[in-house]
């Protein structure tokens, strides 16, 4: 029985293993969307002097609880007159769409050694030859879901934020993908790996760390890459196709309950997608922002949670609910001795390195996209046209034609490469 | 029956389910339905193939930009089901003559050429970037040029007439 299973095991690992990390991705997503919700609506409520969530739990940590039990719940109506098949497979396809994509996201170089295999952080193996475009295909996939749930809704608000996406991420979508083109140049690949290991420096006058990422020479790229993603991902200031002070709310007007929580993930998951890219193509991925040979900044990743450990210890004894006063003081000293943890253990502290400054970067930009949507007003419509054709893709093409000619001067006479 | 094989088989049924099903439709918005699943299908096959950078963009091009311009004008014109009416015999002869023509074109050459059909992946020259990009800006670099004219020509078509009514 033994050697049966063993067996088995030897024949099928690989993709016991895929499974399992499609799982625990598919988890950690969910609960990162969840949490995302908690964050966007503390950040923006903080920007307008607001306290934001913090009946449910201390500071409104439990709220996405309640909005996932909230969303399960709620009476799920289909409207007369709807097309069936595709409005119920709208919600799907924007949801396995948005989750496809960061299966292609390459959280680490290493692979940690387990039961006889390399198992790679993220579901892909990190070095997919066309990783890139791979992506792009997901994305340009990405505007079906709202397209369709607008058409099959049998609602003029829903079609005309239908129609607006759709001609938005069209419109997008050239600037996006020209905005890339100047990064794969540098990098001489497709491959997300290699273009951040591209990214590892001697940059320019031979520094390391951050100044030799992408983001110093492709700025310009980085620019329309990310003002493109945002429109891409129908998120303030570009979210027309949801715009409720004109269309009730879009093209998910007339979904309700899960349907609706549907929509929400997948532009949640597509909001990290686009992070994880920023971060990879102009923000060195994984690389340290500091050079190698700062040896204390190696422990920077394990050191940081420590204060933040104390911080939420401090915060939590003077917390106003007997419940705030348990849980966040424990929380603390559990964030406190994890630090401790990783940095008695070598092995540890050196793995968690990749995925720290990968991990940080998202959350970085996952904040500037909260900030952009509590700062900025909506575009209008002729704006938000002009914005992408007369700006964003003379600009992107501009910086292709300037990147291939830096590059090629390099090649003819300095000979490098 | 290996892996690849059986990946094959579900593509192309996938395939020829979809265009099937993009002619026997009858609202316009699930034919390109039907057409979007032909191409998804087809660029699986590419994978399969070998050819990483055609299926890439295949999506990217045909699944992504173009049969969203479809979805989207077919919105925007709010096209209904189609009604049927009774096939005219004068496209009705012919067709069914041709397809005849077509199936008998397509058995004959498998039936010719069994040994000959290549079902690996095809490494080197027609499968990564660098041999499309050699045989795109190399070897054919004049056709290629050629057609990017003949493309902007028709760009500048659409904008002369699409301006012709403001005048």
């Amino acid at each position: 029985m033994n050697s049966f299973f063993s067996n088995l095991w030897s024949a099928n690992a690989e993709l016991v293993i895929t499974i399992v990390k499609i799982v625990l991705l598919l988890f950690i997503v969910l609960t990162v969307n969840a949490y995302l919700t908690w964050f966007e609506r503390k950040v923006v409520a903080h920007i307008q002097s607001r306290w934001g969530p913090h009946r449910v739990g201390p500071h409104g940590l439990l709220q996405p609880l309640a909005d996932g039990v909230k969303f399960l719940f709620k009476e799920d109506p289909t409207p007369a007159g709807v097309d069936k098949f595709v409005y119920y497979l709208a919600p799907l396809l924007a949801l396995a769409l948005a989750l496809t994509g960061i299966a292609l996201i390459p959280f680490g170089p290493d692979p940690i050694r387990l039961f006889n295999h390399d198992i790679y952080l993220g579901i892909a193996p990190p070095d997919v030859n066309i990783g890139i475009l791979a992506l792009f295909a997901i994305t340009a996939m990405g505007v079906y879901g709202v397209t369709l749930a607008g058409w099959s809704s049998n609602n003029k608000y829903s079609l005309l934020g239908g129609l607006r996406s759709s001609a938005q991420m069209i419109s997008y979508e050239l600037a996006l993908t020209m905005s890339v083109v100047g990064v794969l140049l540098m990098a001489g690949s497709f491959n997300l790996k290699k273009i951040i290991e591209a990214q590892a420096g001697p940059g320019v006058f031979g520094w390391h760390g951050i100044f030799s990422w992408n983001i110093w020479p492709q700025i310009l790229g980085f620019f329309c890459f990310f003002v493109a993603a945002i429109a891409e991902t129908n998120r303030a200031p570009f979210d027309l196709p949801e715009a409720e002070s004109e269309l009730v709310a879009g093209f998910h007007t007339e979904y309700a309950s899960f349907k609706f929580a549907m929509f929400f993930i997948a532009e949640y998951t597509s909001m990290i997608t686009v992070s994880c890219l920023c971060s990879i193509m102009f923000f060195g991925g994984w690389l340290s922002p500091f050079p190698a040979s700062w040896r204390f900044a190696h422990y920077l990743p394990s050191a940081i949670f420590i204060p933040f450990g104390l911080w939420v210890i401090w915060d939590g004894i003077r917390y106003e609910t007997i419940f705030g006063r348990i849980i966040l003081p424990g929380l603390g000293t559990a964030f406190a001795a994890l630090g401790a943890v990783f940095i008695l253990l070598p092995g540890v502290n050196e793995f968690i390195q990749a995925p720290f400054w990968l991990l940080s970067k998202i959350l970085f930009f996952l904040f500037v996209y909260v900030w952009m949507r509590g700062t900025l007003p909506r575009f209008r419509y002729d704006q938000l046209m002009a914005y992408g054709w007369k700006l964003l893709l003379p600009l992107s093409i501009v910086n292709v034609i300037v990147t291939s000619f830096v590059i090629l001067a390099k090649m003819t006479w300095w000979g490098a490469k | 029956m290996t892996a690849p094989l059986v990946v094959f088989f579900v593509l192309a049924a996938l395939a020829v389910i979809g265009a099937l099903s993009l002619i026997l439709q009858k609202h316009p918005i699930h034919s390109a339905l039907s057409l979007i699943v032909v191409m998804i299908a087809l660029a699986g096959l590419y994978l399969l193939l070998g050819a990483e950078f055609v299926a890439a963009v295949q999506i990217i091009v045909y699944g992504g930009a173009i049969m969203v311009l479809f979805v989207f004008v077919i919105m925007l014109l709010n096209a209904g089901v189609e009604e049927h009416t009774s096939i005219s015999k004068m496209a009705g002869a012919p067709g069914l003559l041709l397809v005849v023509a077509l199936a008998g074109l397509v058995a004959a050459t498998i039936a010719r050429s069994t040994d000959n059909i290549q079902t690996t992946s095809q490494t080197g020259n027609m499968s990564s970037t660098l041999g499309i990009s050699n045989m795109i800006f190399k070897d054919f670099v004049y056709p290629f040029e050629l057609t990017s004219f003949l493309i902007l020509v028709a760009v500048l078509g659409a904008t002369v007439l699409a301006q012709r009514e403001k005048s």
